[in-house]
Protein backbone atom coordinates (compact mmCIF):
# COMPACT_ATOMS: atom_id res chain seq x y z
CA UNK A 1 0.00 0.00 0.00
CA UNK A 2 2.78 2.31 0.94
CA UNK A 3 4.71 1.76 -2.28
CA UNK A 4 1.57 2.34 -4.30
CA UNK A 5 1.04 5.65 -2.54
CA UNK A 6 4.67 6.56 -3.25
CA UNK A 7 4.38 5.75 -6.95
CA UNK A 8 1.17 7.78 -7.30
CA UNK A 9 2.87 10.68 -5.51
CA UNK A 10 5.91 10.41 -7.75
CA UNK A 11 3.75 10.34 -10.86
CA UNK A 12 1.80 13.41 -9.78
CA UNK A 13 4.96 15.30 -8.84
CA UNK A 14 6.37 14.47 -12.24
CA UNK A 15 3.27 15.70 -14.10
CA UNK A 16 3.17 18.94 -12.11
CA UNK A 17 6.91 19.39 -12.70
CA UNK A 18 6.58 18.90 -16.45
CA UNK A 19 3.65 21.33 -16.63
CA UNK A 20 5.63 23.87 -14.64
CA UNK A 21 8.60 23.46 -16.97
CA UNK A 22 6.32 23.94 -19.95
CA UNK A 23 4.82 27.12 -18.46
CA UNK A 24 8.28 28.51 -17.68
CA UNK A 25 9.48 27.77 -21.23
CA UNK A 26 6.40 29.55 -22.52
CA UNK A 27 7.06 32.61 -20.34
CA UNK A 28 10.67 32.60 -21.54
CA UNK A 29 10.10 32.21 -25.30
CA UNK A 30 6.78 34.01 -25.64
CA UNK A 31 3.72 33.57 -27.82
CA UNK A 32 5.42 33.15 -31.20
CA UNK A 33 7.23 29.89 -30.53
CA UNK A 34 5.08 28.11 -27.96
CA UNK A 35 1.53 27.78 -26.77
CA UNK A 36 1.04 27.79 -23.02
CA UNK A 37 -0.37 24.68 -21.30
CA UNK A 38 -3.72 26.38 -20.79
CA UNK A 39 -3.97 27.50 -24.42
CA UNK A 40 -3.07 23.99 -25.57
CA UNK A 41 -5.66 22.34 -23.33
CA UNK A 42 -8.34 24.73 -24.58
CA UNK A 43 -7.35 24.12 -28.19
CA UNK A 44 -7.38 20.36 -27.61
CA UNK A 45 -10.87 20.53 -26.16
CA UNK A 46 -12.02 22.55 -29.16
CA UNK A 47 -10.41 20.03 -31.53
CA UNK A 48 -12.32 17.14 -30.00
CA UNK A 49 -15.56 19.04 -30.51
CA UNK A 50 -14.94 19.08 -34.28
CA UNK A 51 -16.27 16.12 -36.28
CA UNK A 52 -13.47 16.42 -38.86
CA UNK A 53 -10.88 16.00 -36.15
CA UNK A 54 -12.61 13.01 -34.59
CA UNK A 55 -12.53 11.38 -38.01
CA UNK A 56 -8.73 11.77 -38.15
CA UNK A 57 -8.38 10.27 -34.68
CA UNK A 58 -10.62 7.38 -35.75
CA UNK A 59 -8.45 6.88 -38.85
CA UNK A 60 -5.25 6.59 -36.79
CA UNK A 61 -6.87 4.36 -34.18
CA UNK A 62 -8.26 2.03 -36.84
CA UNK A 63 -4.88 1.55 -38.55
CA UNK A 64 -3.29 1.09 -35.15
CA UNK A 65 -5.88 -1.44 -33.96
CA UNK A 66 -5.58 -3.61 -37.08
CA UNK A 67 -1.78 -3.43 -36.92
CA UNK A 68 -1.73 -4.37 -33.25
CA UNK A 69 -4.11 -7.30 -33.72
CA UNK A 70 -1.90 -8.64 -36.54
CA UNK A 71 1.27 -8.05 -34.50
CA UNK A 72 -0.13 -10.05 -31.60
CA UNK A 73 -1.26 -12.99 -33.73
CA UNK A 74 1.90 -13.16 -35.85
CA UNK A 75 4.18 -12.41 -32.91
CA UNK A 76 2.73 -15.14 -30.70
CA UNK A 77 2.73 -17.71 -33.51
CA UNK A 78 6.32 -17.00 -34.55
CA UNK A 79 7.44 -16.66 -30.93
CA UNK A 80 6.08 -20.07 -29.93
CA UNK A 81 7.49 -21.66 -33.07
CA UNK A 82 10.98 -20.26 -32.45
CA UNK A 83 10.69 -21.17 -28.78
CA UNK A 84 9.90 -24.80 -29.59
CA UNK A 85 12.27 -25.25 -32.47
CA UNK A 86 15.64 -24.71 -30.80
CA UNK A 87 17.63 -24.63 -34.06
CA UNK A 88 15.36 -22.07 -35.75
CA UNK A 89 15.26 -20.03 -32.55
CA UNK A 90 19.04 -19.91 -32.16
CA UNK A 91 19.51 -19.07 -35.83
CA UNK A 92 16.82 -16.43 -36.21
CA UNK A 93 16.76 -14.67 -32.83
CA UNK A 94 19.94 -12.60 -33.39
CA UNK A 95 18.63 -11.63 -36.82
CA UNK A 96 15.37 -10.39 -35.35
CA UNK A 97 17.26 -8.51 -32.63
CA UNK A 98 19.39 -6.72 -35.21
CA UNK A 99 16.28 -5.67 -37.15
CA UNK A 100 15.35 -3.78 -34.00
CA UNK A 101 18.42 -1.52 -34.37
CA UNK A 102 17.70 -0.69 -38.01
CA UNK A 103 16.08 2.66 -38.81
CA UNK A 104 12.92 0.98 -40.06
CA UNK A 105 11.50 4.23 -41.36
CA UNK A 106 13.72 3.86 -44.41
CA UNK A 107 11.90 0.61 -45.23
CA UNK A 108 8.60 2.44 -45.50
CA UNK A 109 9.01 3.47 -49.16
CA UNK A 110 9.31 -0.23 -50.04
CA UNK A 111 5.99 -0.91 -48.30
CA UNK A 112 4.45 2.07 -50.05
CA UNK A 113 5.59 0.72 -53.42
CA UNK A 114 4.31 -2.75 -52.56
CA UNK A 115 0.95 -1.77 -51.05
CA UNK A 116 0.34 1.66 -52.50
CA UNK A 117 -0.47 4.74 -50.43
CA UNK A 118 -3.16 2.98 -48.43
CA UNK A 119 -4.29 1.67 -45.09
CA UNK A 120 -2.44 -1.60 -45.75
CA UNK A 121 0.95 0.14 -46.03
CA UNK A 122 0.32 1.89 -42.73
CA UNK A 123 -0.79 -1.33 -41.06
CA UNK A 124 2.17 -3.29 -42.45
CA UNK A 125 4.56 -0.68 -41.11
CA UNK A 126 2.95 -0.80 -37.68
CA UNK A 127 3.23 -4.60 -37.72
CA UNK A 128 6.96 -4.49 -38.59
CA UNK A 129 7.49 -2.42 -35.45
CA UNK A 130 5.14 -4.23 -33.11
CA UNK A 131 5.80 -7.84 -34.00
CA UNK A 132 9.50 -7.87 -33.02
CA UNK A 133 9.21 -7.43 -29.23
CA UNK A 134 6.24 -9.84 -29.11
CA UNK A 135 8.29 -12.52 -30.90
CA UNK A 136 11.36 -11.97 -28.72
CA UNK A 137 9.53 -11.95 -25.38
CA UNK A 138 7.39 -14.97 -26.30
CA UNK A 139 10.49 -16.86 -27.40
CA UNK A 140 12.35 -16.19 -24.19
CA UNK A 141 9.21 -16.95 -22.17
CA UNK A 142 9.03 -20.40 -23.75
CA UNK A 143 12.74 -20.96 -23.15
CA UNK A 144 12.40 -19.92 -19.52
CA UNK A 145 9.49 -22.23 -18.74
CA UNK A 146 10.46 -24.62 -15.95
CA UNK A 147 11.59 -27.92 -17.51
CA UNK A 148 9.54 -29.89 -15.03
CA UNK A 149 6.34 -28.42 -16.42
CA UNK A 150 7.29 -29.48 -19.94
CA UNK A 151 8.32 -32.94 -18.74
CA UNK A 152 4.97 -33.31 -16.99
CA UNK A 153 3.27 -32.44 -20.25
CA UNK A 154 5.33 -35.06 -22.08
CA UNK A 155 4.48 -37.67 -19.51
CA UNK A 156 0.83 -36.89 -20.10
CA UNK A 157 1.42 -37.26 -23.84
CA UNK A 158 0.04 -33.83 -24.65
CA UNK A 159 0.05 -32.80 -28.29
CA UNK A 160 1.99 -29.71 -29.25
CA UNK A 161 -1.16 -27.60 -29.30
CA UNK A 162 -2.30 -28.89 -25.89
CA UNK A 163 1.19 -28.17 -24.58
CA UNK A 164 0.86 -24.54 -25.67
CA UNK A 165 -2.71 -24.21 -24.45
CA UNK A 166 -2.37 -25.83 -21.02
CA UNK A 167 1.27 -25.53 -20.01
CA UNK A 168 3.42 -23.04 -21.89
CA UNK A 169 0.89 -20.27 -22.28
CA UNK A 170 -0.23 -20.12 -18.63
CA UNK A 171 3.36 -20.41 -17.41
CA UNK A 172 4.66 -17.79 -19.79
CA UNK A 173 1.85 -15.24 -19.47
CA UNK A 174 3.75 -12.65 -17.39
CA UNK A 175 6.65 -12.46 -19.82
CA UNK A 176 4.42 -12.64 -22.89
CA UNK A 177 2.42 -9.77 -21.46
CA UNK A 178 5.60 -7.70 -21.24
CA UNK A 179 6.08 -8.40 -24.94
CA UNK A 180 2.51 -7.33 -25.68
CA UNK A 181 3.04 -4.14 -23.69
CA UNK A 182 6.22 -3.17 -25.55
CA UNK A 183 4.59 -4.26 -28.81
CA UNK A 184 1.67 -1.94 -28.13
CA UNK A 185 3.96 1.07 -27.81
CA UNK A 186 6.03 0.19 -30.87
CA UNK A 187 2.98 -0.48 -33.04
CA UNK A 188 1.67 2.95 -32.12
CA UNK A 189 5.02 4.51 -33.02
CA UNK A 190 5.04 2.62 -36.32
CA UNK A 191 1.57 3.64 -37.41
CA UNK A 192 2.17 7.28 -36.44
CA UNK A 193 5.50 7.43 -38.28
CA UNK A 194 3.83 5.99 -41.36
CA UNK A 195 1.24 8.75 -41.24
CA UNK A 196 3.87 11.40 -40.74
CA UNK A 197 5.82 10.39 -43.82
CA UNK A 198 3.06 9.94 -46.35
CA UNK A 199 -0.65 9.98 -45.73
CA UNK A 200 -3.67 12.14 -46.24
CA UNK A 201 -5.36 11.24 -43.01
CA UNK A 202 -4.74 10.66 -39.35
CA UNK A 203 -2.99 12.37 -36.47
CA UNK A 204 0.47 12.01 -38.04
CA UNK A 205 -0.80 13.78 -41.13
CA UNK A 206 -2.29 16.57 -38.99
CA UNK A 207 1.09 17.05 -37.30
CA UNK A 208 2.96 17.42 -40.56
CA UNK A 209 0.19 19.62 -41.95
CA UNK A 210 0.63 21.88 -38.94
CA UNK A 211 4.21 22.63 -39.98
CA UNK A 212 3.06 23.97 -43.34
CA UNK A 213 0.35 26.05 -41.68
CA UNK A 214 2.77 27.09 -38.95
CA UNK A 215 -0.02 26.32 -36.52
CA UNK A 216 1.83 25.90 -33.22
CA UNK A 217 -1.34 25.31 -31.23
CA UNK A 218 -2.42 22.50 -33.52
CA UNK A 219 0.99 20.81 -33.44
CA UNK A 220 1.26 21.07 -29.68
CA UNK A 221 -2.29 19.84 -29.13
CA UNK A 222 -1.85 16.80 -31.36
CA UNK A 223 1.53 16.03 -29.79
CA UNK A 224 -0.07 16.34 -26.37
CA UNK A 225 -2.90 13.97 -27.31
CA UNK A 226 -0.43 11.38 -28.62
CA UNK A 227 1.88 11.65 -25.61
CA UNK A 228 -0.94 11.51 -23.06
CA UNK A 229 -2.57 8.54 -24.80
CA UNK A 230 0.69 6.60 -25.09
CA UNK A 231 1.78 7.38 -21.54
CA UNK A 232 -1.63 6.61 -20.00
CA UNK A 233 -1.95 3.24 -21.72
CA UNK A 234 1.64 2.43 -20.86
CA UNK A 235 1.07 3.18 -17.17
CA UNK A 236 -1.99 0.91 -17.11
CA UNK A 237 -0.18 -1.90 -18.92
CA UNK A 238 2.87 -1.52 -16.66
CA UNK A 239 0.61 -1.83 -13.64
CA UNK A 240 -0.93 -5.08 -14.94
CA UNK A 241 2.55 -6.28 -15.93
CA UNK A 242 3.91 -5.80 -12.41
CA UNK A 243 0.96 -7.60 -10.88
CA UNK A 244 1.33 -10.57 -13.21
CA UNK A 245 5.03 -10.81 -12.44
CA UNK A 246 4.47 -10.57 -8.71
CA UNK A 247 1.88 -13.33 -8.76
CA UNK A 248 4.15 -15.86 -10.42
CA UNK B 1 30.43 -23.72 -39.80
CA UNK B 2 27.96 -24.65 -37.07
CA UNK B 3 24.46 -25.87 -37.77
CA UNK B 4 23.07 -22.54 -36.63
CA UNK B 5 25.44 -20.72 -38.97
CA UNK B 6 24.34 -22.86 -41.92
CA UNK B 7 20.70 -22.29 -41.07
CA UNK B 8 21.20 -18.53 -40.94
CA UNK B 9 23.12 -18.40 -44.21
CA UNK B 10 20.45 -20.54 -45.82
CA UNK B 11 17.65 -18.23 -44.65
CA UNK B 12 19.36 -15.03 -45.82
CA UNK B 13 20.53 -16.65 -49.05
CA UNK B 14 17.07 -18.10 -49.62
CA UNK B 15 15.34 -14.74 -49.20
CA UNK B 16 17.77 -13.02 -51.58
CA UNK B 17 17.48 -15.84 -54.13
CA UNK B 18 13.68 -15.75 -53.89
CA UNK B 19 13.61 -11.98 -54.46
CA UNK B 20 16.02 -12.36 -57.36
CA UNK B 21 13.85 -14.99 -59.04
CA UNK B 22 10.62 -13.08 -58.41
CA UNK B 23 12.13 -9.89 -59.84
CA UNK B 24 13.61 -11.58 -62.91
CA UNK B 25 10.36 -13.45 -63.57
CA UNK B 26 8.47 -10.17 -63.39
CA UNK B 27 6.25 -11.24 -60.46
CA UNK B 28 7.63 -8.17 -58.67
CA UNK B 29 7.62 -5.48 -61.32
CA UNK B 30 10.48 -3.06 -61.90
CA UNK B 31 8.56 -0.11 -60.49
CA UNK B 32 8.23 -1.90 -57.15
CA UNK B 33 11.73 -3.29 -56.74
CA UNK B 34 14.82 -3.87 -58.87
CA UNK B 35 16.50 -7.28 -58.69
CA UNK B 36 18.92 -7.67 -55.72
CA UNK B 37 22.03 -7.95 -57.90
CA UNK B 38 21.11 -4.65 -59.57
CA UNK B 39 20.73 -3.00 -56.15
CA UNK B 40 24.21 -4.16 -55.14
CA UNK B 41 25.65 -2.99 -58.46
CA UNK B 42 23.98 0.44 -58.13
CA UNK B 43 25.21 0.76 -54.55
CA UNK B 44 28.76 0.01 -55.66
CA UNK B 45 28.56 2.57 -58.47
CA UNK B 46 27.05 5.14 -56.15
CA UNK B 47 29.81 4.74 -53.57
CA UNK B 48 32.55 4.84 -56.25
CA UNK B 49 31.11 7.94 -57.93
CA UNK B 50 30.91 9.67 -54.55
CA UNK B 51 27.72 11.55 -55.36
CA UNK B 52 26.20 10.62 -52.00
CA UNK B 53 29.29 11.51 -49.97
CA UNK B 54 27.92 14.88 -48.85
CA UNK B 55 24.68 13.29 -47.67
CA UNK B 56 26.53 10.48 -45.91
CA UNK B 57 28.88 12.94 -44.20
CA UNK B 58 25.94 15.05 -43.01
CA UNK B 59 24.07 12.10 -41.59
CA UNK B 60 27.17 10.69 -39.92
CA UNK B 61 28.19 13.99 -38.33
CA UNK B 62 24.69 14.61 -36.98
CA UNK B 63 24.51 11.04 -35.67
CA UNK B 64 27.87 11.41 -33.99
CA UNK B 65 26.88 14.73 -32.42
CA UNK B 66 23.65 13.25 -31.07
CA UNK B 67 25.54 10.21 -29.79
CA UNK B 68 28.19 12.26 -27.98
CA UNK B 69 25.49 14.46 -26.45
CA UNK B 70 23.35 11.58 -25.26
CA UNK B 71 26.35 9.74 -23.82
CA UNK B 72 27.81 12.80 -22.10
CA UNK B 73 24.55 14.09 -20.70
CA UNK B 74 23.26 10.58 -19.95
CA UNK B 75 26.24 9.35 -17.97
CA UNK B 76 26.63 12.59 -16.01
CA UNK B 77 22.89 12.73 -15.31
CA UNK B 78 22.92 9.12 -14.15
CA UNK B 79 25.87 9.76 -11.82
CA UNK B 80 24.03 12.73 -10.30
CA UNK B 81 20.68 10.92 -10.08
CA UNK B 82 22.41 8.02 -8.35
CA UNK B 83 23.15 10.39 -5.49
CA UNK B 84 19.80 12.23 -5.49
CA UNK B 85 17.38 9.55 -4.33
CA UNK B 86 14.24 11.74 -4.19
CA UNK B 87 14.71 13.19 -7.67
CA UNK B 88 15.37 9.73 -9.04
CA UNK B 89 12.17 8.37 -7.51
CA UNK B 90 10.23 11.24 -9.02
CA UNK B 91 11.71 10.67 -12.47
CA UNK B 92 11.18 6.92 -12.28
CA UNK B 93 7.68 6.95 -13.84
CA UNK B 94 9.12 9.07 -16.66
CA UNK B 95 11.82 6.51 -17.40
CA UNK B 96 9.34 3.63 -17.18
CA UNK B 97 6.95 5.10 -19.75
CA UNK B 98 9.47 7.05 -21.82
CA UNK B 99 9.90 4.57 -24.65
CA UNK B 100 6.16 4.05 -24.97
CA UNK B 101 5.81 7.66 -26.13
CA UNK B 102 6.59 8.27 -29.80
CA UNK B 103 9.47 10.76 -29.56
CA UNK B 104 9.14 11.47 -33.28
CA UNK B 105 5.81 13.15 -32.54
CA UNK B 106 7.86 16.04 -31.16
CA UNK B 107 9.66 16.53 -34.46
CA UNK B 108 7.09 18.86 -36.09
CA UNK B 109 7.07 20.91 -32.90
CA UNK B 110 10.86 21.22 -32.95
CA UNK B 111 10.79 22.23 -36.61
CA UNK B 112 8.33 25.01 -35.88
CA UNK B 113 10.38 26.23 -32.92
CA UNK B 114 13.95 25.81 -34.20
CA UNK B 115 13.49 25.90 -37.96
CA UNK B 116 14.27 23.20 -40.47
CA UNK B 117 17.98 22.86 -39.69
CA UNK B 118 20.12 20.16 -38.09
CA UNK B 119 19.06 21.03 -34.55
CA UNK B 120 15.62 19.34 -34.55
CA UNK B 121 17.15 16.13 -35.92
CA UNK B 122 19.98 16.05 -33.40
CA UNK B 123 17.51 16.84 -30.64
CA UNK B 124 15.21 13.94 -31.61
CA UNK B 125 18.17 11.53 -31.80
CA UNK B 126 19.44 12.83 -28.46
CA UNK B 127 16.03 12.45 -26.81
CA UNK B 128 15.72 8.89 -28.12
CA UNK B 129 19.14 7.86 -26.83
CA UNK B 130 19.70 9.73 -23.59
CA UNK B 131 17.17 7.89 -21.45
CA UNK B 132 18.56 4.48 -22.48
CA UNK B 133 22.00 5.68 -21.36
CA UNK B 134 20.67 7.04 -18.06
CA UNK B 135 18.65 3.91 -17.24
CA UNK B 136 21.47 1.50 -18.07
CA UNK B 137 24.15 3.56 -16.30
CA UNK B 138 21.95 3.75 -13.19
CA UNK B 139 21.47 0.01 -13.40
CA UNK B 140 25.25 -0.45 -13.54
CA UNK B 141 25.90 1.96 -10.66
CA UNK B 142 23.29 0.19 -8.52
CA UNK B 143 25.23 -3.03 -8.87
CA UNK B 144 28.58 -1.71 -7.70
CA UNK B 145 29.26 -3.71 -4.51
CA UNK B 146 29.65 -1.52 -1.45
CA UNK B 147 32.95 -3.28 -0.66
CA UNK B 148 34.46 -1.48 -3.66
CA UNK B 149 33.34 1.89 -2.36
CA UNK B 150 34.68 1.05 1.08
CA UNK B 151 38.01 0.00 -0.38
CA UNK B 152 38.19 3.29 -2.26
CA UNK B 153 37.57 5.13 0.99
CA UNK B 154 40.25 3.16 2.80
CA UNK B 155 42.70 3.96 0.02
CA UNK B 156 41.66 7.60 0.36
CA UNK B 157 40.88 7.89 -3.32
CA UNK B 158 39.40 11.16 -4.52
CA UNK B 159 35.88 11.18 -5.98
CA UNK B 160 37.29 11.39 -9.50
CA UNK B 161 39.71 8.50 -8.88
CA UNK B 162 36.92 6.39 -7.41
CA UNK B 163 34.81 7.02 -10.47
CA UNK B 164 37.65 6.33 -12.92
CA UNK B 165 39.14 3.25 -11.20
CA UNK B 166 36.25 1.68 -9.34
CA UNK B 167 32.71 2.61 -10.29
CA UNK B 168 32.94 3.17 -14.03
CA UNK B 169 34.98 0.04 -14.80
CA UNK B 170 32.63 -2.03 -12.68
CA UNK B 171 29.54 -0.57 -14.33
CA UNK B 172 31.25 -0.83 -17.74
CA UNK B 173 29.24 -3.68 -19.29
CA UNK B 174 25.94 -2.07 -18.28
CA UNK B 175 27.02 1.30 -19.62
CA UNK B 176 28.04 -0.44 -22.83
CA UNK B 177 24.48 -1.76 -23.18
CA UNK B 178 23.34 1.85 -22.91
CA UNK B 179 25.92 2.93 -25.48
CA UNK B 180 24.78 0.21 -27.88
CA UNK B 181 21.20 1.42 -27.62
CA UNK B 182 22.28 5.05 -27.91
CA UNK B 183 24.14 4.28 -31.16
CA UNK B 184 21.08 2.57 -32.61
CA UNK B 185 18.79 5.37 -31.46
CA UNK B 186 21.12 8.08 -32.79
CA UNK B 187 20.97 6.42 -36.21
CA UNK B 188 17.21 5.93 -36.02
CA UNK B 189 16.60 9.48 -34.80
CA UNK B 190 18.73 11.26 -37.37
CA UNK B 191 17.82 9.16 -40.40
CA UNK B 192 14.17 8.97 -39.38
CA UNK B 193 13.78 12.70 -38.99
CA UNK B 194 15.74 13.38 -42.17
CA UNK B 195 13.33 11.04 -43.84
CA UNK B 196 10.17 12.68 -42.51
CA UNK B 197 11.23 16.22 -43.37
CA UNK B 198 14.64 17.84 -43.86
CA UNK B 199 17.02 19.50 -46.29
CA UNK B 200 19.76 16.87 -46.61
CA UNK B 201 21.29 13.59 -45.46
CA UNK B 202 20.76 9.96 -46.42
CA UNK B 203 17.20 9.85 -45.09
CA UNK B 204 16.36 12.91 -47.16
CA UNK B 205 17.92 11.37 -50.28
CA UNK B 206 15.79 8.25 -49.82
CA UNK B 207 12.56 10.17 -49.47
CA UNK B 208 13.59 12.41 -52.41
CA UNK B 209 14.30 9.34 -54.55
CA UNK B 210 10.96 7.85 -53.46
CA UNK B 211 9.11 10.99 -54.51
CA UNK B 212 10.80 10.83 -57.94
CA UNK B 213 10.29 7.08 -58.49
CA UNK B 214 14.07 6.81 -58.61
CA UNK B 215 14.45 3.20 -57.50
CA UNK B 216 18.04 3.04 -58.77
CA UNK B 217 18.94 5.50 -55.99
CA UNK B 218 16.42 4.56 -53.32
CA UNK B 219 17.10 0.82 -52.98
CA UNK B 220 20.91 1.07 -52.86
CA UNK B 221 20.62 3.73 -50.15
CA UNK B 222 18.22 1.58 -48.13
CA UNK B 223 20.65 -1.33 -48.49
CA UNK B 224 23.51 0.91 -47.35
CA UNK B 225 21.63 1.91 -44.19
CA UNK B 226 20.64 -1.69 -43.45
CA UNK B 227 24.23 -2.89 -43.84
CA UNK B 228 25.69 -0.02 -41.82
CA UNK B 229 23.29 -0.36 -38.88
CA UNK B 230 23.50 -4.16 -38.76
CA UNK B 231 27.32 -4.01 -38.91
CA UNK B 232 27.66 -1.39 -36.16
CA UNK B 233 25.15 -3.18 -33.97
CA UNK B 234 26.93 -6.49 -34.56
CA UNK B 235 30.33 -5.10 -33.54
CA UNK B 236 28.89 -3.57 -30.35
CA UNK B 237 27.04 -6.77 -29.48
CA UNK B 238 30.22 -8.84 -29.84
CA UNK B 239 32.10 -6.35 -27.64
CA UNK B 240 29.33 -6.44 -25.04
CA UNK B 241 29.32 -10.25 -24.99
CA UNK B 242 33.11 -10.26 -24.48
CA UNK B 243 32.87 -7.87 -21.55
CA UNK B 244 30.09 -9.94 -20.01
CA UNK B 245 32.00 -13.18 -20.62
CA UNK B 246 35.05 -11.76 -18.85
CA UNK B 247 32.81 -11.13 -15.84
CA UNK B 248 31.52 -14.68 -16.15
CA UNK B 249 28.02 -13.38 -16.70
CA UNK B 250 27.33 -15.23 -19.92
Amino acid sequence: MNTRFASVRNGLTLIVGLLLLWQLLYLWTGDVALASPLQTFRYTARLFAEDAFDLQVYETLRAFAIAYALSVVIGLAVGFWLGFDRLSGDALEPMIVSVYAVPKLTLYPILLLAFGLSLSAKVAFGVIHGVIPIILFTLSAVHNTKPILIKTGRVMKLTRWQMVRWILFPAAIPEIFTGLRVGFALTLIGSLLAEMFASQRGLGYLLMNGIGLHNVELIMSVTLIIVVFAAAVSVILLHIDHRLHRRS
Amino acid sequence: MTRVGWYRTLVIGGIIALLEVLCLQGVIDKITMPAPHLIVRDLWRMLVSGRMNAAIAKTLSNTLLALVLSLGVGIVAAALLHRARALRDTLDPLFATYYAVPVFAFYPFFIVVFGLGDLPQVLIAFMLGVVAVIVNTLNGLDRVPSVLNKTARILRMSAADTAMHMTLPYAGPYILTGIKLAVAYAFIGVIGSEFIMSRGGIGYEISFAYANFDNATMYPLILLILLASVAVNGVLTVWEQRLLARRGMR
